[in-house]
C-alpha cells in the first residue's frame, strides 16, 4: 500500500510554473528524499503535500484518502520545518505537546508520549527549558520530537538540517536515519544536499525545474543516471564532462586522445557526444592495467587535500578534470604522471537531448 | 579644562550630563508636581503669593467634595468607556490585521486606506455623528461612545498589529496548522502570544486615546456618561475657576493612566521598540 500518491500535480504562482505535472508514489514505511537544486520545486511539492499550498491541478492522496482540498490538520501528517518553528513562549515539553493538545489528547497520554519522544531523542533533561536556552542541535531535536510524538501517517521534513553546522548535520542525519529504522514510518524529506539525500533515502527523487528527472534507490540513480543533470548533480566532486566524438572502438576527445569503451555496441560512429567520468573512477596508474581501464599520461595541475582523499585537477581533452585519489599516491603539482580511468563506468551523453546513451 | 587629566575630564563631562538630565526632569515633572500639590491645598494656599511650594498639611477636602457630589463618578465613566472600547478595538483590530497580513484581504493597499481615516479631523464628523446618535437614541449613552471610540481606534490598532503580525515567522503558524490547529486556534495560540508585547503597547495607546478624548464626550454626553475630561471643564466658571476641584479632578484622571503604564511598562518598551525596528 502506498501512503502517499501524487497524480499530475501542478503548482503555479502567478505566471511562475513551480511544479509541472509530478506523479509520485511513496510506499508505506519508505524514506523518500526529494532532492534538487534550489528553485527546482521540491519545497513547493512538499508544501502541497502538507496542504500549506493549494495545488493548481492534480491530486494528493494520503493513506488512501484524497486530501487535495483538505486542510493541513485533516491530513494526518507531521512536519519538521527548516527553522525549527519552535514556539519561543513555550518550554520544550509544551512545544512537543503542542500538537497532541491541539488534537485534544488527555494530559496523561500527552505526558507519556512526550516522555517517550524525549527519551528517544535524548532531550529528557531539557523539558523545562525554553527554546532560546537551547543550542541549534537541541532545537532541531525538539522540532523532530514534536513531529514523532504524533501518530501521523506521513512525516514531512523540509530541509531540517540546513541551519546546522557540518559536524552537527552529520550527527543529526544519523539520528534521523536511526529514527526511521525504529519508527518504520513513511517519511518524505526535502534537501538540496545530495549527500544527505544519498545517505538517508530508501528512494531518491531528483527534481529539476518542477519535474521529476529521475527516481530510484540512491545507488541505482548514482550508478545509472539517465540524464546529464542527474549524473552531474549526484556525487562530489562533480562528474567530469568532456566533449568527444564516437569512434568504432570508443571515443576520441577534443585533443585527439582516443579512449576505448569496452562492452559497448551499437554506438553511432562520428556522433558528437559528452563523455562523463566520475572523479572516483580515476586512479593513479597502478602496476598493472585493470581490464576495461585506460591509461593516460597527465600533468597534475592542482592538488586539494581533503584528509583521507585528495582532489587532483589535471588537463585532459581540452578541459580540466578532477580526480579523487588516495592521499598517499599523489604527485606534486606540475609533475608528469599517469592515470588509469575505469572506462566501464564512463557514461556517454547525447548533447542534443542531454540523455545518457 | 584641557589642563585636567583625562579621567577627571570624564568626570566633569558626566557631571554636566547629570545636571542637564536633572534640569530636564524638573521641567517635565514640575507641572505634574504642581497639579498634585494644588489638589491638596486650601484655597488660600492656592492663591498665596509668594507661592506655597509645599502645603503645611496635606488635606483631602478637595477630593472629599468630588466624591460627595458624585463628580468622581465621571472617572468611573471614563474608565468603563476606555476599557470596553479598547477591548473591542483590540479584538476586532487584531483579527482584521491578521486577515490583512495573511490573506492579503482587500489587496495590498487596503491597510493604507484604513489608516487614512486617522487623517480626518474628528471635529468634522462629530456633528454628523451627533445627528445620527439622536436618531439612534445613543446620545449620552455608553453604547454611543463605546462604538465611536472603538471605530476611531480601529485603524490605529489594525495598523500597529499588522506590523507586529508581519514579524511573526510564517513557519510557526504553518507548524501549528499541520499540528492540528484551525485558523482561529492559530490566532489564539500562536499569533497572540507572539505579538504579546505589541498587543499590550497598542492596547495602552488605544486606552489612552479614549481616556483623553474630550471632543466626542463633550458633544455626545449630557449627564449620564459624562467623562472626567468634560467634568473638569465644568469647574471653569464665568465668575471664577475652581482651581482646587480642577486639580483634584485632574489627579483622579491621571492616576489610572499612571497605573496602566506602570503595569505595562515592561511590554511597552519592548512593544514600541519592536514597531520601531520594522518601520
Amino acid at each position: 500500500m502506498s501512503d502517499l500518491r501524487i497524480t499530475g500535480l501542478h503548482k503555479h504562482y502567478g505566471t511562475f510554473h513551480a511544479v509541472k505535472g509530478v506523479d509520485l508514489d511513496v510506499p508505506s514505511g519508505e524514506f523518500t528524499v526529494l532532492v534538487g537544486p534550489s528553485g527546482c520545486g521540491k519545497s513547493t511539492l512538499l508544501r502541497c503535500i502538507a496542504g500549506l499550498e493549494e495545488t493548481s491541478a492534480g491530486t494528493v492522496e494520503i493513506g488512501g484518502k484524497d486530501v487535495t482540498w483538505a486542510r493541513p490538520r485533516d491530513r494526518d501528517i507531521a512536519m519538521v520545518f527548516q527553522n525549527y518553528a519552535l514556539y519561543p513562549y513555550l518550554n520544550v515539553k509544551d512545544n512537543i505537546a503542542f500538537g497532541l493538545r491541539a488534537r485534544k489528547f488527555g494530559e496523561a497520554e500527552v505526558g507519556k508520549r512526550v516522555a517517550r519522544a524525549a527519551e528517544m531523542l535524548g532531550i529528557g533533561h531539557l523539558l523545562q527549558r525554553f527554546p532560546r536556552e537551547l543550542s541549534g542541535g537541541q532545537r532541531q531535536r525538539v522540532a523532530i520530537g514534536r513531529a514523532i510524538v504524533r501518530d501521523a501517517i506521513l512525516y514531512l521534513f523540509d530541509e531540517p538540517l540546513s541551519n546546522l553546522d557540518a559536524q552537527l548535520r552529520d550527527d543529526m542525519r544519523l539520528e534521523i536515519k536511526r529514527l526511521h529504522k525504529e519508527l518504520k514510518r513513511t517519511m518524505v524529506y526535502v534537501t538540496h544536499d545530495q549527500i544527505e539525500a544519498m545517505t538517508l533515502a530508501d528512494r531518491i527523487v531528483l527534481l529539476r525545474d518542477g519535474v521529476i528527472e529521475q527516481q530510484g534507490a540512491p545507488l541505482d540513480v548514482f550508478e545509472r543516471p539517465q540524464t546529464r543533470f542527474v549524473a552531474g548533480f549526484l556525487g562530489s566532486p562533480k562528474m567530469n564532462f568532456l566533449a568527444a566524438t564516437l569512434t568504432a572502438s570508443g571515443v576520441r576527445l577534443a585533443d585527439g586522445t582516443a579512449l576505448a569503451l569496452p562492452g559497448r555496441s551499437g554506438l553511432k560512429t562520428g556522433q558528437a557526444v559528452v563523455l562523463g567520468l566520475r572523479p572516483q573512477h580515476i586512479a593513479m596508474a597502478g602496476a598493472s592495467l585493470a581490464k576495461g581501464h585506460a591509461r593516460l599520461p597527465v600533468v597534475i595541475e592542482l592538488v586539494q587535500p581533503t584528509g583521507s582523499r585528495v582532489q587532483a585537477t589535471m588537463p585532459l581533452g581540452g578541459t580540466s578534470i578532477i580526480a579523487e585519489l588516495s592521499a598517499h599516491d599523489v604527485s606534486r603539482p606540475g609533475e608528469k604522471t599517469s592515470i588509469d580511468i575505469d572506462m566501464t563506468r564512463a557514461v556517454i551523453i547525447d548533447p542534443a537531448t542531454d540523455k545518457i546513451i | 579644562m584641557s589642563a585636567l587629566p583625562f579621567h577627571r575630564r570624564k568626570d566633569v563631562r558626566l557631571g554636566l550630563r547629570y545636571v542637564l538630565a536633572l534640569l530636564l526632569v524638573v521641567v517635565f515633572v514640575f507641572p505634574v508636581y504642581w497639579l498634585f500639590i494644588i489638589s491638596f491645598k486650601t484655597p488660600d494656599e492656592i492663591f498665596a503669593f509668594p507661592p506655597v511650594w509645599y502645603p503645611e498639611s496635606i488635606q483631602f477636602a478637595n477630593y472629599k467634595v468630588l466624591f460627595k457630589d458624585g463628580d468622581a463618578a465621571t472617572v468611573g465613566n471614563s474608565l468603563i468607556l476606555a476599557t470596553v472600547s479598547t477591548f473591542f478595538a483590540m479584538i476586532l483590530g487584531t483579527i482584521a490585521a491578521y486577515s490583512l497580513v495573511r490573506f492579503k484581504t482587500g489587496g495590498e493597499n487596503l491597510a493604507v486606506w484604513i489608516i487614512s481615516q486617522r487623517m480626518m479631523p474628528p471635529v468634522a464628523i462629530v456633528f454628523p455623528v451627533f445627528l445620527l446618535y439622536v436618531w439612534l437614541g445613543w446620545v449620552d449613552s455608553y453604547t454611543g461612545l463605546i462604538v465611536l471610540y472603538t471605530a476611531f481606534s480601529l485603524p490605529y490598532v489594525i495598523w500597529m498589529m499588522r506590523g507586529y503580525i508581519e514579524d511573526i515567522p510564517l513557519e510557526l503558524e504553518e507548524s501549528a496548522l499541520v499540528d492540528g490547529c484551525t485558523r482561529w486556534e492559530v490566532l489564539w495560540k500562536v499569533v497572540l502570544p507572539m505579538a504579546r508585547s505589541g498587543l499590550f503597547a497598542t492596547a495602552v495607546f488605544t486606552f489612552i486615546f479614549a481616556w483623553n478624548d474630550f471632543l466626542f464626550a463633550l458633544v455626545l454626553t449630557r449627564t449620564e456618561v459624562t467623562t472626567y475630561t468634560v467634568q473638569v471643564t465644568h469647574y471653569f466658571g464665568g465668575q471664577s475657576n475652581f482651581w482646587a476641584k480642577i486639580a483634584a479632578m485632574s489627579v483622579l484622571g491621571t492616576i489610572p493612566v499612571f497605573i496602566t503604564v506602570a503595569i505595562m511598562q515592561r511590554f511597552l518598551v519592548r512593544g514600541i521598540s519592536m514597531g520601531a525596528v520594522k518601520g
